[in-house]
This record gives structure tokens, sequence and C-alpha cells, in this order.
């Protein structure tokens, strides 16, 4: 009996303490980022897109701005892949496939981002440059590399999703003289929604703190990309790549800076929870 | 508070380390800029031949940081490719090597040499396109450092005065990667540290000067650099030994033949 208690009293101080340490993390992000942000103003801070932080010029507008159109284009490329991957394997192969498939795809997530990075600047990034023109370093070689970074997250909890429908649902529209297909489409995938949403909003998540992989190939120009084939600098690569050199005023703008993305990825966790419950 | 982030890396130095400073006189800890790393390494490598019962530890970082861990007592030395600003000037300075910043291209690139003021253009954003050079029409692929960098602190220092960088210039984080885009792109223009330049990319001309070694010696190539190492206080034991011998003749002949310019004659 005593026993019990005391390791329940273990197991909720090791729960507090998980619990605890995002909450100093949180902490010391605000503490050491927002007094920048209010001495910049946050209007100078968010849409100027002048960043020169030792000559005491803090404008992330530009990177702001890059991330969402780097996160975008990775939706664009991996929500389609991603949806067709999980529903030709939720719904249209035999199971034994299913268990070779799934497995092998998930090692995807495996892979260090450093190494896409890499075949990214080897392969992908020349390409760019030889056929499209550019640098090659783009928005569009990290919205590429991106994409297939977040395929897995996107597959597995889709297939979860689509797996969690119910079989009544599918023997009753195949009763009714629906095909396989009209079945999936019809019924299937809209039942299977909320959860397909949420697996899109985590996806994004993911590429939204991405790093080191778009470090390497994006090119970390400081400009408002015009065109797919500009090099971009995303919030995260920022912090990265000076964080190294920084200090005074110039480290707490890099706080700042991680201020925006805590907040991005609050909101989009957020809406990923409202959307899982509402079903 | 303020400096918990700088803290969990001195941190990380520390255990790098394998042990404080104080507690331990057998092991040497360098940190600091990522440009004068490499050399660091060269020259513990074949320090440590001679003493293997010193222990030497070579870290990156940056310059700043590097500074910054000497000055907290984290790293014996602390290596650095920029000068010491004033509030820095407590520490003891121990220069070691002189350094030239190459303006390199593509090996295929026909140019011979930029100005001072072509480059300063080059870099605000002014002159964007190889024909102005005399080259193919295209676009000149700028790439720079990051800021806070010392090899991005010098150059500028160097050659742009008060002119601002363009922000549409690419960004990389290390010398290696700079060469190594300029390497695989012919229309890229780039600056690294004259000893890191190899034969996959070309140094430019200067005002018509070469970075060779007598140039960079007699400072008629215009961007040469210091590389410091800096400590807390006047380095002893060990670690005195150690930059006893980076700046014996043996010390300087090896940085040499590894591309920098040695500082002692």
């Amino acid at each position: 009996m005593r026993s019990g208690k005391g390791i329940e009293r273990l197991l909720l101080v090791l729960a507090l303490s998980s619990v605890g340490s995002l909450a100093l993390i949180t902490f010391f992000i605000f503490w050491e980022g927002l007094p920048l942000i209010l001495s910049t103003g946050v209007g100078d801070f968010l849409f100027s897109t002048h960043w020169a932080p030792t000559k005491g010029r803090f404008g992330i507008g530009a990177m702001i701005v890059s991330s969402v159109l780097v996160t975008l284009g990775a939706l664009v490329l991996g929500v389609p892949l991603g949806l067709a991957c999980a529903i030709v394997l939720a719904e249209f192969s035999p199971l034994r496939l299913k268990q070779v498939l799934k497995p092998t795809l998930e090692l995807l997530a495996g892979i260090p981002s450093v190494v896409y990075g890499f075949l990214g600047v080897l392969w992908l990034v020349p390409l760019i440059r030889d056929h499209l023109g550019g640098p090659g370093l783009s928005l569009l070689a990290a919205a590429l590399i991106l994409g297939i970074m977040i395929l897995p997250t996107i597959i597995s909890i889709s297939i979860d999703a689509l797996s969690a429908v119910p079989d009544l649902y599918r023997d009753g529209s195949l009763a009714l003289g629906a095909t396989r297909w009209q079945t999936v489409h019809r019924v299937v995938l809209p039942a299977a929604r909320s959860g397909i949403i949420t697996a899109i909003i985590l996806g994004m998540g993911r590429a939204v703190g991405e790093t080191m992989a778009v470090i390497m190939v994006a090119g970390n120009a400081l400009s408002l990309p015009s065109s797919l084939l500009d090099p971009v600098r995303t919030l995260t690569s920022n912090i990265a790549l000076e964080l190294g050199y920084a200090s005074g005023r110039h480290r707490e703008a890099l706080f700042a800076t991680g201020v925006v993305l805590f907040v991005i990825i609050m909101i989009l966790n957020l809406t990923a929870a409202a959307v899982t419950r509402r079903r | 508070m303020r400096v918990l982030l700088l803290c969990l890396a001195l941190l990380c130095l520390a255990t790098a380390c394998g042990s404080r400073p104080e507690a331990s006189g057998q092991a040497i800890c360098v940190a600091g800029s990522t440009s004068v790393q490499p050399f660091a390494e060269k020259l513990a490598e074949v320090y440590m031949e001679t003493h293997p019962e010193i222990r030497i530890d070579v870290q990156g970082g940056g310059s700043s940081a590097g500074i910054y861990a000497a000055r907290q007592g984290a790293a014996h030395l602390g290596a650095s490719s920029r000068e010491l600003v004033p509030a820095e000037k407590e520490l003891v300075e121990i220069p070691i090597a002189w350094d030239g910043i190459a303006v390199i291209v593509h090996r295929d690139n026909p140019l011979r040499g930029l100005t001072l003021t072509q480059i300063r253009e080059l870099y605000q954003g002014r002159l964007r396109n190889w024909r102005d050079l005399g080259w193919v029409d295209h676009a000149v692929h700028l790439i720079t450092r990051e800021e806070g960098s010392g090899t991005r602190n010098a150059f500028e220092e160097l050659v742009m005065g008060k002119a601002e960088i363009t922000p549409s210039a690419l960004v990389q984080d290390s010398n290696g990667a700079v060469r190594e885009i300029v390497a695989s792109d012919r229309h890229a223009l780039g600056y690294i540290s004259v000893g890191l330049v190899d034969e996959r990319v070309k140094a430019l001309e200067v005002d018509g000067v070469l970075p060779t070694r007598e140039n960079i010696r007699s400072q008629r190539y215009k961007l040469v650099r210091r590389f410091l190492l800096v400590s807390k206080l006047p380095p002893s034991g060990p670690c005195k030994e150690f930059v006893d011998f980076i700046l014996s003749a043996k010390g300087q002949s090896l940085l040499e033949a590894e591309g920098l310019v040695g500082y002692e004659e």
C-alpha cells in the first residue's frame, strides 16, 4: 500500500518535471527575447525587412515571409504525396504489403536532417542551378527537401485516422453498390477529415521548425524572395546561423526570433488540438 | 539568466575539454574562430606527437564565443580572427599569424583580378552582372558569411567601410561552405581565408596584387588580418609551452606550410 503511494508520487514528480522543463524553456525564451521586441517596437520587429543586428537593425519581416513560403511549398509537395500514400496503404493494399511499407516509410523520419541537406546540396541544388537558373540554393530547393521530410508525419497520422474509421461505414457504402474508390472518396475520407487535417498541421509544424537541412539548401539571403529560385532565410536558420557569434543585443534579437517561432508553433498546435477535439 | 545559452555552450565546452582548466594541468582547451580552428588542430596534432602527456582540445564556435570562453575561464586559449574591441582589451593577446582574405571565383572564370572599389560595389549590390566585369551576361552569385563571423567582420572593415553588404547575397556559415559553393558554381563570387584556398577555386588579384605570402607579409595585398590567441591571464605551464611552440620557428613554419603567413620573422 505504502510503496504504491510512493511510486505514485515518484511518477507524479517525473511527469511534472517534463512539464516544468517546458515551462522553464518558455519562460527563458520570452524573458530573453521580449525586451528587445518591446524596445524595437512590435511592428518594426515583425514587419521591417532590415536585419543588421550588429548595426542595431532588427527586422525579421523577410524571414517570416520566407518561413511561411517554404512551409507552404513543402505542403504543396508533401500533402498530396503523403495523403496518396496513406490512402493506398490504409484502403487498397493487402495487409502483408502494408506491414512492410509502413515501417519503411517511417524510416524516412529516422534519417537525420543533415543527411537530407547534404543530398540536397549535392544533387538538388546543382540540378536547379543548371536547369532552372539562379544560384540553386533557393526557396524551391528548401521546399522540395522539406516536402520529403514531412512525409512520414503526414503518412503515419493519416493512416491512423483512416484506420480509425469503423468498417461499418465501408460495408454500408459497399452494400449500397458504391465502388471501392467511391467509398473511400465519399465516405472514408470525410469521416477521417479531422485526423487528416491534424496530420497536415503537424507536418506543417515540422516544416516550420526544421533547421539544418534548410540552412544547407536555402541560401540564407536576407532579402524578400521574388521568385521560387531566390535564396531565402527562415526564422530557424537565422537563429542557428548567427547564434555562435552573437552577443548582447544581437543575442537578444535571436531569442526574439525564437519568441516569434514559438508563437507560430503554439498556434499550429492549438489549431491541431482544436480540430481533433471537434470530431 | 541572461547568459543561459552561452553558459550551456560553455558547459559543453567544459565537458568536451575533459576537465575544468584549473583542475588539471595536462589538458589544454583552445576554443574559438572557425577560421583558426583547422590551423590550431594541426598545431595541436603535431605538438601532441612530441608531448604525449598533454591533451589539447580544439573547438570551433566563432571568434566572439572563443573570446568569451577565454574571459570566463572555460577555455585556456580563445582563438580569434578579428581584433579585440576595447571592452575585451584586458585579455592577453597573442598574435600567431597573418591571414589574407582571398576573393575567390570558380576555376573556369577568366577574370584575373578586381579593384577594391569593384569588390565593394559588387557586395553593395551595385554591380550585379559578370558582363560589367568583362565576362558573360549572367548574374553574379554573391556569397558572404553570416553576421558576427570574424571573416565577415574583417572583410567589412577592409572592403566595405561604411557600406552594407547587400541583403540579397547568399549567406554560408563557414569558409568551407563558401569554398564548396564557389567550386561548384561557375558564376559565384565569395571570400575566404587565404589558407583555405585550394585548386578548385581561384583567388583573384585585388588592385593588381595576388594574395601571395610575400604580398601578405609586406601588406601590399590589401585584405590582411591577424589571427590571435587570447587568454585571461598570461599563459603558464603547459599552456605557455604550447604557445611558445606556436611562436617557435617550427610552429610558424607549420602554419606557413598550411597556407598562413607567420607572424614572427
